[in-house]
């Protein structure tokens, strides 16, 4: 516990773990391995968005009997994908609930007599009438999903809402929509596996969760633990797309190698990656909010809806996130959040970094500004005067007891992006000019780790051994997928126990070797792995000056001497940890009341942007990052996460748009689904402040997934600064900014009632 | 060996020749299959990755004849006699090239899936412009994707490696300075 003021390793800038097999192509993701005898599989899907399958045929031209045709029938245990509710079929079983659903899978030797053989199969459906938006599943006219179409609500209550609007002296009201976006990591998805009675499952592939898949496999094949095995190969970006959707892919590469009895390896191509697996959920937010004479907040109310798409997935804690960050970093006395997610007949939607708190905080960070216009107040002094502030209490009366340093951060934003000089030029220059500049800010938290108690159930045990050859290796279930896993933690370890980096290796991230340290999502990794593995290599330490006489203080040579002592009288040397909740945590799950997390990141962005009038683009032309998000481990690891999470920002609110017709995905092809090129993304400028937390791995909080959630509202304000047009929605394309201001250009700036 | 156990060259195929980091190498193989699938699959130079398969993301990207081009659009008979370059032909006898060096010390590989279509990108625009600006740096990786890092350690790397592989200034036309992102 503490915070390690001087260190050697930690905040150093070494280099990535892997960071040579990367650079040299030795690096080996799933679609580099080759298994003796492996054949290729592929999935037959739903053409439609919901029905009963009345017929499979199969062209008689083709040879079936060289294929393995596997459907749910062949599937030993429940023909369930198990994650939070058991209600997603593994393969559809006589009725499909989304396009794109898979229903049969094959394999072959041959991958092009694959691609073939796929158009070879015949279905027929007796289509059923399908729900393609949140307000049709919300008129319950048609039942989609359960007794009511809604997978999860949660209402968080604070204060007395009701009471508050007769006595406010402003009240504004808002609607903001967002789009489902896509990850795009730049590796598709992809399983091998095989099978054997004597071994039963084994997979290798492309994923962040080994125990998820795990799991999942545990249930499809109806097979003790330790039948099951899951090795995470070389991951190319995951984003969260890799979080559930890999539980899927592995069940359908394991039936194929089970049936057909060879390794069977399933790498989709990008346009089957893009139609079929899961996208952020869209959501469509509405706010109300009571404000006294001089700006501050009286009560925030907020009905916050997402499309959860046909199964439940992940949308339940996706909508807890989302609720949880719907009311910014502001503190207000009366606050009612009523969070829906509804089922569609669209493809689930899944974990999407930032995994709900990006559409929450595009909601309010957008609202705030709606207000300060509304007020005529600048943006910057409504925000300052609501800030959360150490002591205070938030939307779940949660105690800030750590500092908070939001003003800190503000005036440093708004200092490195010469905010208020540029909005006095731009004010000047924009009269005349065709291209219209404009200045936007959010303010925001993001909360590190699982909600609530989720921390607790998880229950991880991760810790070090050291090996006969002389390395401390780490033992966790926590992957690397460029975001520094392997990096941050052998930081950790070398630091703690007093070696060098050279001496900490990562244990494959495979079930059969490493303990289950929780999934690597919800910016967990850093605070609670690194913590757990900081503790496991302390206790290792305590042992060794107990047990093997080790003094104490030591140097690299006198450790390695003390592990051999211990080896020789115990026969290994290991130390394991299992998560401890920091003192004094209270949730009540049922009340969205409590310690909804164990650290909150805080961050102010700013944009700068442009719009021509002439061609209707709108251009990021410079980006501030500011934020505080604990001890910083690795400097240039941690910017790097924050300009590519701006980047994915920038990208969600002006280019990212998943089109969708009939439930369907239509442009599933990079070249019509566009994300920022080196072109588009500006000098993204990032900026920490560091405030180390107690309890995260050397003072650690998260920070993977905060960068997403600013760069969207903080555009669409400057957008709106750069215009005098609120724009609520994103993506907003050319064609979104012409309508708006094309529909907004006879009337001068509204008068205010 | 192949996946389907086949051997990677088939007689009644016409052989199609051509060297790859320096290598001279001849494969027998339907002369419409990609650059990226000869590669990978025959030659066993994984380094190469596919992302998208239709020319967008760059991450096949290998520099044939100086030309960047996209494997995954090239039939492998328009690599007859040409001279290619896959990312594993960078380091000379494990010494990391310049580039590999600055994309490790600065960053600019996180997932590390476009990395290797990234440097080959990066080499062919410090072989043309070994002292290029910010714009000129974004401009010739604008062909290859990266979604983990922003871009900006990326262009930070390019930049570094220009500056290490100092060359002679006479040679060179005077350029503004590099306008770093950071």
């Amino acid at each position: 516990m503490n915070t390690h003021a001087t260190t050697r390793i930690v905040g150093a800038p070494v280099p990535r773990k892997e960071g040579v097999d990367k650079l040299v192509g030795r690096a080996c993701y799933v679609d580099d391995i080759e298994r003796e005898g492996m054949w290729y599989g592929a999935t037959v899907r739903s053409t439609i968005p919901r029905g009963l399958i009345r017929s499979i045929a199969f062209d008689r031209l083709i040879e079936w009997s060289e294929f393995t045709v596997v459907t749910a029938a062949d599937i030993p245990g429940e023909n369930i994908i198990q994650l939070i509710i058991a209600d997603q079929p593994c393969l559809a079983d006589g009725k499909v609930n989304h396009c794109e659903e898979p229903i049969l899978l094959l394999a072959h030797p041959d991958k092009h007599k694959l691609r073939e053989a796929l158009s070879g199969v015949k279905i027929e459906y007796d289509p059923l009438p399908p729900v393609f938006t949140i307000e049709e599943s919300e008129r319950q006219d048609q039942i989609v999903w359960g007794a009511d179409n809604l997978i999860k609500s949660f209402l968080l209550e604070k204060g007395d809402v009701d009471s508050a609007w007769a006595g406010a002296a402003h009240i504004v009201e808002g609607e903001y929509r967002t789009g489902a976006q896509e990850h795009l990591y730049i590796e598709n998805q992809g399983i091998i596996a095989e099978y054997s009675a004597e071994e039963g499952v084994t997979v290798w592939g492309s994923l962040q969760c080994p125990y998820y898949v795990f799991k999942a496999l545990r249930g499809v094949f109806d097979l003790p633990d330790d039948k099951v095995r899951v090795v995470q190969t070389e991951t190319g970006g995951a984003f969260g797309g890799k979080e559930d959707y890999p539980s899927i892919l592995a069940s359908h590469a394991a039936l194929l190698a089970k049936k057909s009895g060879h390794p069977v390896k399933m790498v989709y191509d990008r346009m089957e990656d893009l139609a079929a697996t899961t996208k952020r959920h869209p959501a469509r937010v509405r706010h109300r909010t009571a404000l006294d004479k001089d700006g501050k907040l009286l009560a925030i109310e907020i009905h916050l809806d997402t499309d959860g798409g046909a199964y439940a997935t992940l949308s339940s804690t996706v909508l807890s996130r989302a609720t949880l960050h719907s009311t910014g970093p502001y503190i207000c006395p009366n606050v009612r959040v009523r969070a829906h997610s509804w089922a569609t007949n669209h493809v689930p939607y899944g974990a999407f970094r930032g995994f709900g708190a990006p559409q929450a905080v595009f909601a309010m960070e957008r609202h705030m500004d709606e207000i300060a216009a509304t007020l005529g107040m600048d943006p910057i002094e409504l925000r300052r005067k609501n800030f959360l502030h150490e002591g205070d209490a938030n939307a779940t009366e949660q105690l800030m007891r750590e500092p908070i340093i939001l003003d800190k951060l503000l005036d440093r934003a708004l200092q490195e992006s010469d905010y208020h000089a540029k909005r006095l030029q731009f004010a000047r220059e924009n009269g005349r000019n065709p291209i219209k500049r404009g200045m936007g800010i959010a303010a925001f938290y993001h909360g590190s780790g699982f909600t609530g108690s989720g921390e607790l159930y998880l229950n991880s045990l991760g810790g070090v051994d050291v090996t006969p050859e002389g390395k401390v290796r780490v033992l966790v279930s926590n992957t690397e997928f460029g975001q520094g896993t392997n990096t941050i933690l052998t930081q950790i370890a070398a630091e703690t126990l007093g070696i060098e980096y050279s001496d900490v290796t990562m244990a494959a991230p495979d079930t059969d070797m490493v303990p289950n340290s929780g999934p690597t999502v919800a910016s967990r990794t850093s605070m609670v792995v690194g913590r757990l593995i900081e503790r496991a290599c302390l206790q290792l330490i305590s042992m060794l000056r107990e047990q093997a006489s080790l003094g104490a203080t030591h140097t690299r040579e006198e450790f390695f001497a003390a592990c051999e002592r211990y080896r020789a009288a115990h026969g290994e040397v290991s130390s394991m940890c299992r998560y401890e909740a920091p003192p004094d945590i209270y949730w009540d799950d049922q009340k969205y009341h409590g310690e909804a997390y164990g650290a909150y990141a805080w961050a102010i962005y700013v944009a700068q942007i442009a719009v021509d009038t002439v061609t209707y683009s709108a251009e990021v032309e410079g980006f501030w990052a500011v934020q505080e998000v604990g001890r910083v481990l690795h400097p240039v690891l941690a910017a790097g996460q924050i300009e590519g999470g701006v980047a994915q920002g920038i990208g969600y609110a002006l280019y990212e748009k998943v089109v969708l017709k009939e439930g369907r995905m239509t442009n599933n092809q990079m070249t019509n689904y566009i994300m920022p090129t080196a072109e588009d993304v500006p000098p993204i400028h990032v900026y920490f402040e560091e405030v180390p937390f107690r309890y995260g791995g050397f003072g650690a909080k998260g920070l993977g997934e905060l960068p997403h959630d600013g760069p969207a509202p903080a555009i669409l304000n400057a957008i709106r600064d750069a215009t005098g047009v609120s724009f609520n929605s994103i993506p907003l394309l050319p064609e979104d900014l012409y309508a708006g201001l094309a529909a907004s250009q006879p009337v001068e700036e509204p008068a205010l009632p | 060996m192949n996946a389907n156990g086949k051997a990677n060259t088939d007689a009644h195929w016409p052989a199609i020749s051509f060297a790859v980091n320096g290598e001279s190498r001849t494969v027998n193989v339907p002369p419409m299959k990609r650059l990226l699938d000869v590669l990978r699959e025959d030659l066993h130079l994984t380094g190469t990755k596919e992302g998208c398969g239709e020319g967008e993301c760059g991450s096949c990207s290998v520099r044939m004849n100086d030309e960047l081009v996209n494997s995954c659009l090239v039939p492998v008979l328009q690599a007859e006699g040409a001279e290619i370059q896959t990312v594993e032909g960078l380091a000379l006898d494990g010494e990391l090239d310049p580039l590999q060096k600055a994309f490790l010390e600065s960053g600019g590989a996180q997932c590390g899936i476009c990395t290797p279509g990234m440097l080959m990108a990066a080499a062919q625009l410090l072989a043309h412009r070994p002292h290029p600006s910010e714009a000129e740096i974004r401009e010739g990786l604008a062909g290859n994707l990266c979604r983990c890092t922003g871009f900006t350690r990326i262009i930070e790397s390019v930049a570094a490696a220009a500056r290490a592989t100092e060359s002679n200034p006479a040679t060179e036309p005077a350029l503004e300075q590099t306008n770093h992102a950071r």
